[in-house]
């Protein structure tokens, strides 16, 4: 028994090890520059960040690609996944909640190849035809909207394919959490004249906005390394635009693409490179979060939903 | 100043569970009213009926007349305007765990939009005093939580933060149970002081403590309310057979 | 304080609560809508192109009509096979400890944390690591390595199974009551042993499930098989050569030009989808059922 729990650290150890060996090969000729370094096109002047041919590797437009479109989901996931655990937490009839529930775990039960395969032939065109247009017309004077790119992929589908799959996460995470908070909170408040969102506010939410926090960085994680849909709708361009309709490229997807094919030295030391920081910001990511959410429930034994 | 509070026909449901049943009596104001009992009678269920605490469980019903002051509270008002106005202080002490003691005290009155500085500081402090709490706290008000204190310390605290809304009704359920002699016996005290201010109604499964600060107690049974006097004829020369019964511990 | 002031802000409350309640039902129904959405068109989409054909013929050269599935569903078996030898026992074993013998102690939190390491590592770098360790080196001595193969694709899955398993076993043996243990222990039984043959029983019903949950969870897995088990447009069931899998094939006909793949790629996600629903209700049916009937 022991010998296979001590298995599991040589499982990992033996992960970081293969990714940092081979990853020495860029890691020596450009450094920490790797992550955000510009190289200019000698013709154009305009920037080139992956040159394969040319053995020119900067991983910033997947690291860009990464932040906007999990910072995209995050800002879209967040208010739907708190509303949906507080409906089902507080407000929701009880016999609703347990099939609703349930539906909730069949969204994260979902392959991440299947909203890929949804989100291209339903999710895209939905977009490309009702949503970006609107959006152009409404929010295009902040400058992150432009019509530059009409197929509808890009940073934005990638930002709302990946909120679907991580709101199941936040969402049951938080109403854990929530229903972490005892009963004699809630009625204390209740005693002193509140309204339900008050008690809500004042009585659950606030006692377990440590936890949420928690769950919203676990959310995090597991967008920054999700591949196969965003894979599928970002557009897989290595460059960086400011539009968010534009496409663009993912520090996962750069890898899926091009890893099966990739075949000097130089090039597939870049992607495992890019592979490894993933590994390590995940670990932090993922850490943080996990003991955000002890720090909550602990001591609170396994409760009934 | 409190109010007297009227039932008439109360009754009451957990479901198929009839706990209360024609609960009548009149409630006078500015005193203090003992309800005892064994364990399962029904007094806690009355209690919160009076500020419809009892409708936070789905399953639970009341019919029948409660009346504060001249308000009708189950025809004329709503739940959240009626707990303004009758505060609540339960069997375990709840102060909230996130919120500094200054915060827990005034949390009723920014619920209400009260956000003056000045009147907030000086009602922290009058219902901190009436508490008997100002004198252990008043240099940690900001600095501490309100679950940092002992448990007498934070179940005054609960009490700060029920009078800090100026209600006309105070409702106890058994608020001394979880506390040490010490603590219990300052909390008695404290009753003694406010009654004259408020309405209290004290749930208790002490006996002595119901002689010791009210006026005027009810002995309930099963549902009902068998006998309901001045404190001194219910423990010296109770009329029905029962009470006399559990007076002198026969049950319960 | 006057009536007036309190009734104002008595309607602005009122309205807030009213307000948060309506924006929570939308949410949940802006939650529930893309669920709904996905399955329907899968069943739309999928549903006609599932025939005998599908479950029975592997895929026919571009430009031919029909041709099936059947390959990747058979090569999905193997690997989910491989991936359970390898998944299940370091995860049951690794749960075992942490229930029984570890419980509390520094190394066990240890143990812990690392697994839950081991479940945020992405999919796509777990792909890498199985590559690195096993398609890359070419040791003669060892079978298997040095080309992409279905094993390799079995081992990044196997890994990716382990945290799932190792929690859900030790969550279940957590459950079976001391007293269990205890008359175990009276009997004059060594320790192990009764924790093995006793305890473990048990709580077998629980873990079997968890098995269960770690297989829906890794047969979907497209990313760790991309450059490890690779694909496979033929026939295959050697662990030595790249295979084909249900959810890698669906990636690569869903972003081919060709509508007849896209068909067979809805199809594949369709029965993908239902053995993934499948799971995940018997799993649910069982731990609502009360999974510990031996030990009351």
């Amino acid at each position: 028994m022991l010998l296979c729990a001590l298995s599991i650290f040589v499982i990992v150890l033996l992960i970081a090890f293969e990714l940092v060996q081979r990853s020495q090969l860029t890691w020596h000729k450009f450094g920490l520059g790797f992550f955000y370094k510009v190289f200019s096109d000698s013709y154009s002047n305009t920037p080139v960040y992956w040159d394969p041919v040319n053995e020119l590797f900067s991983a910033r437009p997947f690291v860009y690609g990464t932040l906007v479109s999990s910072f995209l989901a995050l800002l879209m996931a967040i208010p739907l996944a708190v509303g949906l655990a507080i409906f089902l937490t507080e407000m929701c009839p009880g016999f609703l909640r347990s099939p609703l529930a349930f539906l909730t775990e069949l969204l994260a039960a979902i392959p991440s190849v299947i909203y890929g395969l949804w989100a291209v032939f339903v999710l895209v065109p939905l977009l490309r035809e009702h949503v970006n247009p609107l959006l152009i017309k409404t929010l295009g004077w902040t400058g992150l909207f432009d019509d530059s790119n009409p197929t509808g992929l890009g940073y934005f589908s990638a930002g709302v394919i990946l909120a679907v799959m991580i709101l199941p996460i936040i969402s049951s995470l938080t109403r854990e959490v929530m229903i972490a908070v005892p009963h004699s909170q809630r009625e204390a408040v209740l005693a002193l004249g509140a309204t339900r969102w008050e008690m809500i506010r004042m009585g659950v939410l606030r006692n377990a906005r440590i936890g949420i926090v928690g769950a919203i960085i676990l959310g995090l994680g597991r967008a920054l390394g999700e591949t196969m849909a965003v894979a599928m709708v970002i557009g897989a361009t290595p460059e960086i635009h400011h539009s968010l309709l534009a496409n663009g490229s993912s520090m996962a997807t750069v890898i899926a693409n091009e890893y099966a094919e990739a075949v000097s030295e130089m090039h597939l030391s870049a992607l495992t490179e890019i592979g490894l920081a993933l590994f390590l910001v995940t670990i932090v990511v993922n850490g943080f979060a996990q003991v955000l959410i002890w720090a909550v429930t602990r001591g609170t034994p396994a409760q009934a939903r | 100043m409190g109010v007297g509070i009227e039932v008439i026909n109360l009754n009451a449901w957990y479901g198929t569970n009839h706990t209360l049943q024609d609960i009548n009596l009149n409630i006078p104001a500015n005193h203090a009213t003992a309800l005892i009992g064994p364990s399962g009678c029904g007094k806690s269920t009355f209690v919160r009926c009076i500020n419809r605490m009892h409708e936070t469980n789905p399953i639970a019903r009341a019919t029948g007349t409660v009346r504060i002051g001249d308000l009708d509270i189950y025809n004329d008002a709503k739940p959240v305007q009626i707990r303004r106005r009758v505060g609540m202080v339960f069997q375990r002490p709840n102060p909230f765990p996130t919120m500094s003691i200054y915060d827990n005290v005034a949390a009723g009155l920014k619920l209400n939009g009260y956000s003056n500085r000045r009147a907030l500081d000086e009602t922290v402090e009058r219902s901190l005093k009436n508490s008997a709490l100002w004198d252990e706290v008043k240099d940690d008000l900001k600095k501490k939580s309100g679950a940092s204190l002992s448990g007498g310390q934070q179940q005054r605290l609960c009490i700060a933060r029920a009078l800090a809304v100026d209600p006309e009704v105070l409702l106890m359920d058994e608020p001394a149970s979880a506390l040490d002699p010490v603590s219990t016996s300052k909390i008695e005290d404290l009753i003694f002081q406010l009654k004259s201010q408020y309405t209290i109604v004290i749930v208790t499964h002490n006996m002595q403590q119901a002689a010791r600060v009210a006026e005027k107690t009810g002995f309930f049974l099963n549902g009902r309310m068998v006998e309901f006097d001045s404190t001194h004829k219910i423990f010296t020369n109770p009329s029905d057979k029962r009470t006399e019964d559990y007076i002198t511990g026969r049950f319960g | 304080m006057s009536s007036d002031a309190f009734k104002f802000r008595s309607s602005l409350r009122t309205a807030t609560d009213g307000l948060v309640t309506v924006l929570a039902i939308l949410a949940t129904l802006v939650v529930i809508a893309p669920l709904v959405a996905i399955f329907v068109y899968l069943l739309y989409m999928g549903a006609s192109s599932l025939n005998l054909a599908f479950f029975t013929q592997i895929p026919k050269p571009v430009g031919e009509t029909g041709g099936g599935m059947a390959n990747a569903i058979l090569g999905s078996g193997l690997l989910l096979a491989v991936a359970s030898v390898i998944g299940v026992p370091i995860g049951i074993g690794a749960g075992i400890f942490l229930s029984e013998f570890g419980r509390g102690s520094t190394l066990a939190n240890a143990i812990r944390f690392t697994a839950d390491v081991l479940n945020g590592v992405p999919s796509i770098v777990m792909g890498l690591a199985a590559y690195a360790l096993i398609v890359v080196p070419k040791i003669p001595f060892l079978p298997f390595t040095g080309h992409f193969s279905a094993f390799a694709g079995g081992v990044a899955l196997g890994f990716m199974m382990i945290p799932t398993v190792c929690r859900t076993t030790e969550e279940m043996l957590l459950m079976v009551p001391n007293a269990v243990r205890e008359a175990a222990l009276g009997l004059g039984v060594p320790n192990w042993r009764s924790v093995l043959s006793i305890t473990v029983k048990t709580a077998s019903p629980g873990i079997i499930t968890g098995c269960m949950l770690a297989f829906a969870r890794v047969a979907g897995e497209t990313a760790p098989l991309i450059f490890t088990a690779l694909g496979n447009q033929f026939w295959s069931a050697n662990l030595d050569k790249p295979i084909a899998a249900l959810p890698l094939q669906i990636y690569v006909y869903a972003l081919s030009p060709y509508d007849d793949w896209h068909r067979l790629a809805w199809a594949g996600s369709l029965v993908l989808i239902i053995l993934i629903v499948l799971a995940v209700s018997l799993v649910r049916y069982v731990t609502s059922r009360g999974v510990l009937k031996g030990a009351s």
